[in-house]
C-alpha cells in the first residue's frame, strides 16, 4: 500500500567510466571473434535488481583460503608473496566486508586444472585458490606464490603475462567485476592481446600491481599492492542538496 | 565531493575459471526440497553454433515477495519467507555448453516511475573469450506481467523473446547465443 506509491529512491552507479572496458570483440584475442554480441548492447536503467545485489559473507571462507602457500601438508614451491590493497569505489570510498577471490597458475605457470596440460609440472603443494572478505577499510591480503608464465595458442608463441585472477562483488550487481592482476614490468606485455584489449593506457596500469617494499616481510615474502577500483554512485537527490553551496 | 577513481578493468576469467569460480552448492538460489522450487536449464552457443563448455553464469533476484535482504533496498532490508534463499546463483557450463540453477519465482517489483516490473533474474555470462561479463535477464513465460514490464517494452520486439524461458519437464529453459542469428540481448548496466 504506502510501500507501492511511495516514491522509490534508488542509488545508481555512474556509467561514464565503463569506457575503461575492454570491447568486447577484441580481434587479437581470438575467441572473441566467434563469442562478442554483434548487436549493440541494450540500456538497463538501474532499478532494485540492479542496485542490489549478494552479500557474500564468512559462510564462504575457509580458515586458510586467504593463504594459498598453507592449503596443504607442505609448502607449495617458488617465490614467496604478500598481495594485498583496497577495494574502493569510483569516490574513493571503501568497499567493505565484500568477497574476493583469486585463482591463478603455480610458480611454473601451470594451472591445477583438468585441461591444463602443457609440460610445466603440477606442485602437489599448490591449488592456487584464494578467498577472504575485505575488512571495514576494505582491505584484503593474500599470501601466495609468484604465478609463472604460460604458453597459448591464441597466435604464434604466445605467452600471458603472469596474471592473478581476481573475482569482486562490490555491494550492488552493477559493480561486480572480473579482472586480471599483472606484475610491474613484465616483458610479455607487449604481445598480449588480453592485456591489450584495455586500449586506455592509463586504465591498463591500474591492473598492474606495484612492488610494495614496505609491506614485505624480512627474510619470509615479497610484497605486491593491488587498489581494485568498481563503480562509484552516482550522486543521490539528498547529496546533491548537500553539495549546494 | 570526492575524489573520482578511474574504474579498474574487466578481463576475461579464462579458460581455468573453475577453479576459483565454482562452488559445490553454486546452482542452489534455494536449497533441494524448497517447495514450489524448480530448475533453469540452459544452453551457451557461440557465433558458429558451438556450445560454450568454459563459461558460468551468475543470477541474481527478488524473493517471492519481491524484496531483496540488502541495505540499499529503499523498502528496507527484509529477510526472505523462504528458509535459506540466498538470491544469487553461479552454475558453470558442462563440456555441451549446458547450466543449471535451482531456484523460485521472484516476486514483480516496484520502479521509481511507479510501474511495475515483472518477474525476472539477472544474469552475468562469464567465459573464455568474453572480455567482460554480459548481462541478461529471464523473464518467465504465460506471465501476464510481461506486457507492462517497462525493460521488456524498450527491447526490439522482434528479439523480446530471447529475454523469457520455456517451459521445460522440471521448470524452465532459458539459452544464450552470444552471437549471430537470435543472438540473445545482452544489457549495458
Ligand atoms: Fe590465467
Amino acid at each position: 500500500m504506502s510501500e507501492t506509491t511511495r516514491k522509490l529512491l534508488l542509488p545508481g552507479y555512474r556509467r561514464d567510466d565503463v569506457e575503461a572496458h575492454p570491447p568486447l570483440l577484441s580481434p587479437g584475442y581470438k575467441s572473441t571473434v566467434i563469442r562478442a554480441p554483434q548487436q549493440p548492447l541494450t540500456y538497463l536503467p538501474q532499478r532494485l535488481t540492479e542496485i542490489t545485489g549478494p552479500l557474500l559473507g564468512e559462510g564462504r571462507l575457509g580458515e586458510l583460503d586467504h593463504d594459498l602457500t598453507r592449503q596443504h601438508d607442505g609448502e607449495p614451491q617458488g617465490q614467496r608473496i604478500i598481495v594485498h590493497g583496497r577495494v574502493l569505489d569510483g569516490d574513493g570510498r571503501a568497499v567493505p566486508h565484500s568477497l574476493v577471490e583469486i585463482w591463478q597458475a603455480n610458480a611454473a605457470g601451470r594451472y591445477r586444472h583438468a585441461i591444463d596440460n602443457w609440460p610445466a609440472p603440477l606442485d602437489p603443494h599448490f591449488t592456487g585458490v584464494g578467498r577472504t572478505l575485505t575488512d571495514d577499510q576494505g582491505r584484503y591480503e593474500f599470501v601466495t606464490v609468484q604465478p609463472g608464465a604460460y604458453p597459448w595458442r591464441n597466435h604464434d608463441n604466445a605467452w600471458r603475462p603472469a596474471h592473478i585472477h581476481f573475482s569482486l562483488f562490490g555491494r550492488a550487481f552493477t559493480q561486480r567485476l572480473v579482472t586480471q592482476m599483472y606484475f610491474p614490468g613484465d616483458p610479455l606485455f607487449s604481445q598480449d592481446p588480453i592485456f591489450n584489449s584495455v586500449r586506455d593506457p592509463q586504465a591498463r596500469e591500474r591492473m598492474v600491481a606495484r612492488y610494495d617494499h614496505a609491506a614485505t616481510r624480512p627474510e619470509w615474502a615479497l610484497a605486491y599492492r593491488f587498489d581494485i577500483v568498481l563503480r562509484g554512485r552516482e550522486a543521490t537527490p539528498f547529496e546533491d542538496e548537500d553539495d549546494d553551496e | 565531493m570526492s575524489e573520482r577513481l578511474g574504474v579498474t578493468p574487466a578481463q576475461t576469467v579464462g579458460p581455468y575459471l573453475h577453479i576459483g569460480l565454482s562452488w559445490p552448492d553454486g546452482p542452489y538460489v534455494v536449497p533441494e526440497g524448497t517447495p514450489g522450487a524448480f530448475w533453469i536449464r540452459g544452453r551457451i552457443v557461440d557465433g558458429t553454433g558451438a556450445p560454450v563448455g568454459d563459461a558460468m553464469v551468475e543470477s541474481w533476484q527478488a524473493d517471492p515477495d519481491g524484496h531483496f535482504d540488502h541495505p540499499d533496498d529503499p523498502r528496507g532490508a527484509r529477510a526472505a519467507t523462504v528458509p535459506g534463499f540466498r538470491g544469487f546463483g553461479r552454475a558453470d557450463t558442462d563440456a555441451e555448453g549446458w547450466y543449471a540453477l535451482h531456484t523460485v519465482r521472484p516476486g514483480p517489483l516496484p520502479t521509481p516511475d511507479g510501474e511495475t516490473e515483472a518477474p525476472h533474474l539477472n544474469l552475468s555470462v562469464f567465459g573464455r573469450g568474453l572480455l567482460h561479463r554480459l548481462v541478461t535477464r529471464i523473464y518467465f513465460p504465460d506471465e501476464p506481467a510481461n506486457a507492462a514490464d517497462p525493460v521488456l517494452r524498450t527491447v526490439d520486439p522482434g528479439r523480446r523473446d530471447t529475454l523469457v524461458a520455456r517451459p521445460a519437464a522440471d521448470g524452465y529453459q532459458f539459452d544464450i547465443r552470444l552471437q549471430g542469428e537470435h543472438e540473445t540481448v545482452f544489457f549495458a548496466v
